[in-house]
């Protein structure tokens, strides 16, 4: 199965005005956001879903943390999903995160040949999640980039998803040229870097909005243009 | 879905029990906004969009965070503003690409939600099915659409659920399927139930399918609901109207389809989605 396109050639909406190369004169208005709500929990979270390494591949990280509001009470029905360059550098994942069995439906999970480059999450009980992937890689051809993982954050209470990214501490280097952290004050860019908490282990918390005593710094969100 | 689990009123003391031991002091629980006091406030922030409207601001697409009439959204939402990442400045950003999936990860089975159990669920079946573009109108190929939903009587199989109607053992709600080569997803279910909520007083969400999906890149990602033409609930939801601008709204709502009704099996509804975002083929095509 090729991984998903989308095709210039083929046709758009026969309502929507377009011209002669088929793409519509205007962009077209998209679909609203909603929330996710408390009840995707049936639906939405797979088996090995936080295990985007192979299983027992040597050099995995695990990245965990919590996500709070801002009463600075933790959120235990949020999904976190992760997207990250492959480990030489690809960004075109792989299927298969969600592999299931054909004969009885039920998910059997990745295989642990491909690395997906996808990771879906959702916060405990006690609003923490743990991840198991390989080190943030830079984009192939971009050896230079800043490593990050990319995150996108769903909530019940949140109408609108959250993007945002998790930066490593090992390329204080680089992000003096990233793009993001080199247009934000330090104490804004703080919120974006993991701190490592072990070996081979990292703490990254999020936090949905500053606590009003100031406790939590509220994390760094993206909005893509 | 619901803001809070729905719970069942306190039992009362039987009529004549004796009362054992100390009251527990328990402080009394905030009284539930009413509905006339939510619809004030939904009407107050359709009418600051109007004016954004007629004073030549563009009508967002999406709710805002800060919407307090859905009660939850308080504490949960940002309070700075997002930092914009321009993709032609950025074209780099690993979220102008996205995760794949394929024919490993659905199976036959998964787009009918009717066939997921030995027996038939409850309830009035339907197809329901459309096309998800992106802005430019191409459409998304081979890319995963998953859908979730209450049974029949409003219920989710959910065991936060506590709204005291019928689990369906016939019906779980959970569907997925990879779109085709035109954009197209196809579901065969059946109509949710709508059910009762703890925003407010006498809260209600009409009926609605949730679903989530995946576009060519990470920015395109959405995961939104799809409601029911003529639903007589539409005006009293927050969740609906945190949508401000009408024509957004109507978006959101499906439209019923005659020529998709399988003739003695199911009605058919038609919901096309278009995701937001740039992607990596923009920047190459100089979008």
């Amino acid at each position: 199965m090729p991984r998903a396109t989308t095709d210039p050639a083929a046709t758009t909406d026969p309502a929507t005005t377009t011209d002669s190369a088929g793409a519509p004169a205007a962009p077209l208005p998209p679909t609203p956001s909603q929330t996710i709500g408390p009840f995707y929990g049936y639906a939405l979270p797979f088996r090995g879903g936080e295990q985007i390494a192979p299983a027992g591949r040597p050099g995995t990280i695990t990245l965990h943390g919590l996500v709070r509001d801002g009463d600075g009470a933790p959120v235990p029905d949020a999904l976190l999903e992760f997207w990250q360059a492959g480990p030489d550098g690809s960004l075109t994942g792989a299927p298969g995160s969600l592999r299931r069995d054909p004969v009885t439906g039920a998910v059997i999970g990745r295989h642990g040949l491909d690395f997906t480059g996808f990771g879906r999450v959702p916060t405990d009980a006690d609003g923490r999640y743990v991840l198991h992937t390989l080190p943030a890689t830079a984009p192939a051809g971009h050896p230079d980039a800043a490593p990050y993982l990319a995150v996108c954050v769903f909530a019940r209470g949140l109408l609108h998803h959250l993007f945002t990214r998790v930066y490593f501490p090992e390329h204080a280097e680089a992000h003096a040229a990233d793009p993001l952290l080199s247009r934000l004050p330090d104490h804004r860019a703080r919120t974006l870097l993991a701190h490592p908490d072990g070996p081979d282990r990292y703490r990254f918390d999020v936090q949905l909005q500053q606590t009003a005593d100031g406790t939590h710094e509220e994390t760094v969100f993206l909005a893509f243009r | 879905m619901t803001l809070t689990p729905f719970t069942p009123a306190t039992p009362t003391f039987l009529p004549g029990a004796p009362l054992r031991g100390p009251r527990p002091l328990v402080a009394p629980a905030p009284p539930l906004p009413t509905q006339a006091d939510i619809s004030r406030e939904i009407a107050a922030r359709s009418a600051a969009a109007d004016r954004d409207r007629v004073g030549g601001l563009p009508a967002p697409a999406h709710p805002a965070r800060d919407y307090t009439p859905y009660r939850s959204s308080t504490p949960r939402h940002p309070r700075q503003p997002p930092v914009e990442i321009d993709h032609l400045a950025d074209p780099e950003a690993v979220e102008l690409t996205g995760p794949a999936f394929g024919v490993t990860d659905v199976t036959d089975l998964d787009a009918d939600l009717t066939r997921q159990h030995p027996g038939e669920p409850l309830g009035e079946r339907i197809t329901v099915t459309g096309r998800i573009l992106d802005r430019t109108g191409r459409p998304v190929r081979g890319q995963l659409v998953e859908i979730w939903q209450a049974n029949a009587s409003g219920r989710y199989a959910h065991q936060r659920d506590q709204h005291p109607a019928p689990l369906d053992p016939n019906f779980t709600g959970a569907g997925r399927c990879l779109t085709d080569d035109q954009g197209r997803y196809t579901f065969t279910t059946i109509r949710p139930g709508a059910y009762p909520w703890r925003n407010h007083d006498n809260a209600w969400r009409p009926a609605h399918i949730h679903f989530s999906l995946f576009g060519t890149a990470f920015t395109q990602r959405l995961i939104t609901q799809m409601y029911f033409p003529g639903d007589p609930l539409f005006p009293y939801d927050p969740i609906l109207q945190s949508v401000t601008d009408p024509a957004a709204r109507a978006r959101l709502v499906a439209t019923y389809d005659h020529e998709l009704s399988c003739p003695g099996r199911t009605l058919g509804y038609r919901w096309d989605i278009v995701l937001d975002g740039p992607s990596a083929t923009w920047t190459e095509e100089g979008h």
